[in-house]
């Protein structure tokens, strides 16, 4: 059977408010366990939640991002269930009323087909805490320093229809929050989990499959991985003329599979209802308005802007403008190059080898965007030609110093003087004579191919110094003798 | 001593006559003396009452105006008191002392006010004849036999009794009401939102409002002044400038119209009660008062209204009790799920149980248009029927409960009966509005309470209407006598 996959999305963002949803307790990461509390988070009795404007101003944000309803007046609801790390008893989320309704959002996919994802809505909510199993003997301990914490659910239509598209919504939502600057982003600390609804169904059928919902999964690889797991396990189910069962499941990256969490009857009755603590939020158009005007430039309207400004390709654009710190260290080194397209080609290449190597993110490189321009003014003045700016780099990678420091202490500064290389090169000439002799004997074809191996000479030569724009016409002029 | 205002106290305290520690000694000694008998303590806090005591003098000396400066008060055991056992009448709570204070004791304190102790109460604020404290039951100054009222019986049983000037009291659906109108105090539930319920342990959220327990309406007017008012800590406090709330208590009450709601005279009311209730309405006629016959068409839906919204919010409100963090934790828990369940089992009792079970029914799927839809559309027509009545009239009257004081045990089998109690009181709640109980005469020796019900944010009219009949008449200087020492 030809199935089709069906996935949609929820994100969890964790906004990046300095308090929390409910309280003035700090969001930080890594505190001592319980002292990023108040008496709110911690649900002591007759403690009252008081709501944190600034996480509406963010949620409102996303809202205008991705061309989105604004609910003027959003509700809180409190989902009541009972878990340790959930001191209240419920969490006070949005149900019926979420701040976004419906709005849409476009991914680029790999082939450069854009394809239109539906955002259901997106609604305010609070963490739990962390239950921690381990170091307490046979006992669980409590931290509660995640309590209250906000969250922006971001609920996505069942658009998707392949681990890659699923996967370039996520880097397109994780793309929007960092540059809002209303998440930080960072998936390895639980700034951004995913949860996936994945279901099969015959190729041309209208109707869904059941569906299975795989939970907390954190980072674009795991994500990939875990539909990719899921979609063989129900497609072996059901060829086999097995039925799915509709549960949550978790991925365990270790074992590469999918294991059942729970069932649809095991689920919680979690009883909504408005929280009888907090005043339905009223928004006017004014306010809405003034955020939608001084919205930050989106990814999309950033790669637009760099095609047209910077002449990059489409390619380029798109992945330079991916996330908004790669973006800015673009424009920081064309600034200080003058030179868009060297710039995307070293951020793009050289660079990323560095970082992905050592798996950095680029606000952690170890050579400044400014730094990186120092070098590439060098290329451009040809100081240095591209071969020896890579060993700059590298040294510059190391700590060695700035491009100029560097060039300076290597004495790597190119050879652009044309006596010199014309007697460096005859000097490689005479040394390769035979070489010269079948050169001079073939037809124009094989001699394009062998003069790689002369410039390549006169490189070695001159210690990568000649500059190859100097090289070429003199090295042409006299093998032609 | 024991049976005198606030105003005269406070006075007093500035001749220099008496201090404010022998005024406190006066009623430690008389609650050891007495509250053997009604057991409306469940704490009383000797050091602290004193020390405070010690600190009020210094500030009548340095010249604090504050009425409340001095003077010994109760606080019914449901605000949270920094360092002070705190239970509801729990066993859930039965150890729990909170590092932090309710905006509302917390602002008594800041007004001077010195703290006896903790007044019993129906566990978790739940019941209307305090009969369910984990602390026992509260017993009438009255008639022992008799119930004082619930949930805030203890605060009631113990103004009545003399044993504190005044108290606090919360009102989730006539709580602060009707044990006044059993004990014949005055008392006053404010509008939502007057007064903050940050630190007061959450029953229903959405009707929930504390307010104060005392011997007139003018001293409930001084206690008033001190809790009012908006609180950042808690978001549906309302921002409505407060009143000065004795200015006004001797103005006139000629021109006033009074509304009187045929559906607060029919069936089910006591005679004798229905007699004081229309007495007392002759006696503001006297005063220069009109009276207009008023519908509130939607009365005998606030009964099952209210029982369905209180238990829902109660459901989710006490689902942090859960043994995981303070409070009660049943022994040996062989797991998670036996922990909740014994802990929560062991820890809440009967009349609690009951209404967490009722909530959840409520709000479970499938349930909830039926139910909590259903009670909140019912709220917004009760809350229709005083908006339209106040458009008419100016205050409202009425009986508090249909009967006087009932005896210990008589109701505790049939929990319609009980919750049949509320009739009275329970819209005031779904409404919002405030609303008081004054003394207003006896039945069968037994104290009725009027209940005169304002528009949104009118505590000063409330109180002055309140007032003058307490200028005219004397029901509100009546006291029980209790056998001393036994």
């Amino acid at each position: 059977m030809n199935w089709e996959v069906v996935i949609g999305l929820e994100i969890h963002a964790q906004l990046s408010t300095k308090s929390k949803l409910f309280s003035g307790a700090a969001t930080s990461f890594g505190a001592e366990p319980n002292t990023n509390t108040t008496l709110v988070d911690l649900g002591m009795p007759g403690a009252l939640p008081v709501f944190n404007k600034e996480a509406l101003r963010m949620a409102v944000m996303f809202g205008k991002a991705v061309n989105a309803e604004i609910g003027m007046t959003s509700v809180f609801a409190r989902k009541n269930y009972f878990y340790p790390d959930l001191p209240k008893g419920y969490q006070t989320s949005q149900m019926d009323h979420p701040i976004v309704g419906k709005g849409h959002l476009d991914i680029t996919l790999e082939d450069g087909t854009v394809k239109r994802v539906g955002i259901t809505r997106a609604h305010l909510e609070e963490d739990a805490g962390k239950s921690l199993h381990e170091d307490f003997h046979g006992m669980t301990g409590i931290d509660l320093n995640r309590s209250s914490t906000p969250l922006l659910e971001i609920v996505s239509e069942p658009d998707m229809r392949s681990a890659k598209e699923a996967v370039a919504y996520v880097k397109m939502i994780h793309s929007i929050v960092t540059y809002l600057g209303i998440c930080d982003g960072n998936m390895a600390e639980g700034s951004m989990r995913c949860d996936i609804n994945i279901s099969l169904r015959p190729k041309g059928q209208q109707e869904f499959g059941t569906r299975t919902e795989i939970k907390n999964v954190n980072s674009f690889r795991f994500i990939e991985r875990a539909i990719y797991t899921e979609i063989e396990r129900q497609a072996d189910i059901l060829e086999d003329g097995g039925k799915i069962v509709q549960e949550t499941r978790l991925y365990d990256p270790d074992k590469d599979e999918t294991r059942s969490m729970r069932s649809k009857e095991d689920a919680n009755d979690y009883r909504y209802f408005p929280c009888p603590d907090l005043l339905p939020i009223e928004l006017t158009q004014a306010y809405v308005d003034e955020i939608a005007a001084n919205l930050p430039e989106l990814p999309a309207q950033k790669a637009e802007r760099f095609m047209t400004e910077y002449k990059l390709s489409e390619y380029d654009a798109g992945v330079i403008s991916a996330t908004r710190a790669m973006a800015d260290y673009f424009e920081e080194v064309t600034k200080a190059a003058g030179n868009a397209k060297l710039a995307a080609n070293w951020v793009m290449g050289e660079l990323s080898k560095y970082l992905n190597t050592e798996g950095k993110e680029i606000t952690e490189s170890n050579v400044s965007a400014e730094q990186l321009g120092g070098l590439l003014v060098r290329i451009e003045d040809n100081t240095i030609n591209g071969n020896t700016a890579k060993s700059v780099l590298q040294a510059m990678w190391e700590g060695q110093g700035s491009a100029d420091e560097i060039i300076e202490a290597k004495g790597l500064k190119q050879v652009t003087d044309t006596g010199a290389i014309e007697t460096m090169i005859q000097g490689v000439l005479e040394a390769n004579a035979a070489q010269v002799e079948q050169f001079r004997a073939s037809d124009e074809d094989k001699q394009k191919k062998m003069i790689g191996f002369f410039m390549g000479q006169v490189m070695k030569a001159s210690q990568g110094k000649a500059n190859p724009g100097v090289v070429t016409p003199i090295l042409n002029k006299l093998l032609k003798g | 001593m024991v049976d005198q205002s606030i105003a005269s106290l406070a006075k007093k305290l500035r001749a220099k006559e008496i201090s404010s520690v022998e005024l406190t000694q006066d009623y430690l000694a008389r609650i050891k003396q007495l509250d053997g008998q009604l057991n409306s303590f469940i704490t009383v806090t000797d050091e602290v009452a004193l020390a405070q005591a010690e600190a009020a003098d210094k500030l009548i000396a340095a010249g604090s105006t504050s009425a409340l400066a001095g003077i010994p008060i109760a606080h019914k055991d449901l605000f949270c008191t920094n360092g002070i056992l705190t239970t509801c009448a729990s066993k859930m709570l039965y150890n729990f002392v909170p590092p932090y204070e309710s905006t509302v004791t917390g602002r008594m304190l800041a007004s001077g006010a010195v703290t006896l102790g903790k007044t019993n109460m129906d566990e978790f604020a739940m019941g209307s004849s305090n009969e369910n404290s984990h602390f026992g039951a509260v017993k009438n100054p009255w008639n022992l036999d008799k119930v004082p009222g619930g949930s805030s019986g203890g605060s009631a049983a113990a103004v009545a009794a003399g044993l504190c000037v005044a108290a606090t009291g919360t009102d989730t659906g006539g709580s602060i009401r009707q044990p006044a109108s059993f004990c014949g105090i005055s008392g006053l539930k404010p509008t939502y939102g007057r007064v903050s319920r940050f630190g007061m342990i959450a029953y229903a959220s959405s009707l929930d409002q504390a307010g104060p327990m005392a011997r007139s309406a003018e001293d409930c007017a001084h206690i008033l002044q001190s809790i009012a008012g908006f609180d950042a800590n808690d978001s549906t406090c309302s921002d409505v400038a407060t009143e000065d709330y004795t200015a006004n208590l001797d103005s006139p009450l000629d021109g006033l119209t009074i509304g009187l709601p045929k559906e607060y005279f029919g069936d089910g009311l006591d005679n004798g009660v229905a007699t004081v209730i229309q007495d007392a309405v002759k006696e503001f006629e006297k005063l220069g008062a009109k009276v207009k016959e008023i519908s509130l068409p939607n009365l005998n839906l606030s009964i099952p209204s209210y029982y369905v919204i209180a238990p829902s919010e109660a459901s989710s409100n006490l689902s942090r009790f859960d043994g995981v963090r303070y409070g009660y934790r049943c022994e040996e828990p062989k797991d998670l799920m036996d922990m909740y369940k014994r802990s929560r089992g062991e820890g809440f009792g009967k009349e609690v149980q009951k209404r967490i079970m009722v909530g959840t029914y409520a709000l479970s799927e499938g349930y909830y248009d039926a139910y909590y839809l259903k009670a909140q559309r019912i709220r917004r027509l009760i809350k229709e029927d005083f908006v339209k009545a106040f458009e008419e009239v100016d205050v409202i009257m009425g009986p508090v409960a249909p009967t006087t004081a009932f005896g210990i045990g008589a109701k505790t089998d049939d929990p319609i009966a009980m919750y049949l109690e509320d009739i009275y009181t329970l819209s005031i709640n779904l409404a919002g509005i405030p609303a008081m109980s004054i003394p207003a005469g006896f039945a069968d020796g037994m104290p009725v309470g009027l209940q005169i019900m304002g528009n949104y944010f009118t505590e000063a009219k409330l109180l002055n209407v309140a007032h003058k009949f307490q200028q005219a008449t004397d029901w509100h200087t009546k006291t029980p006598s209790l056998a001393e020492g036994a």
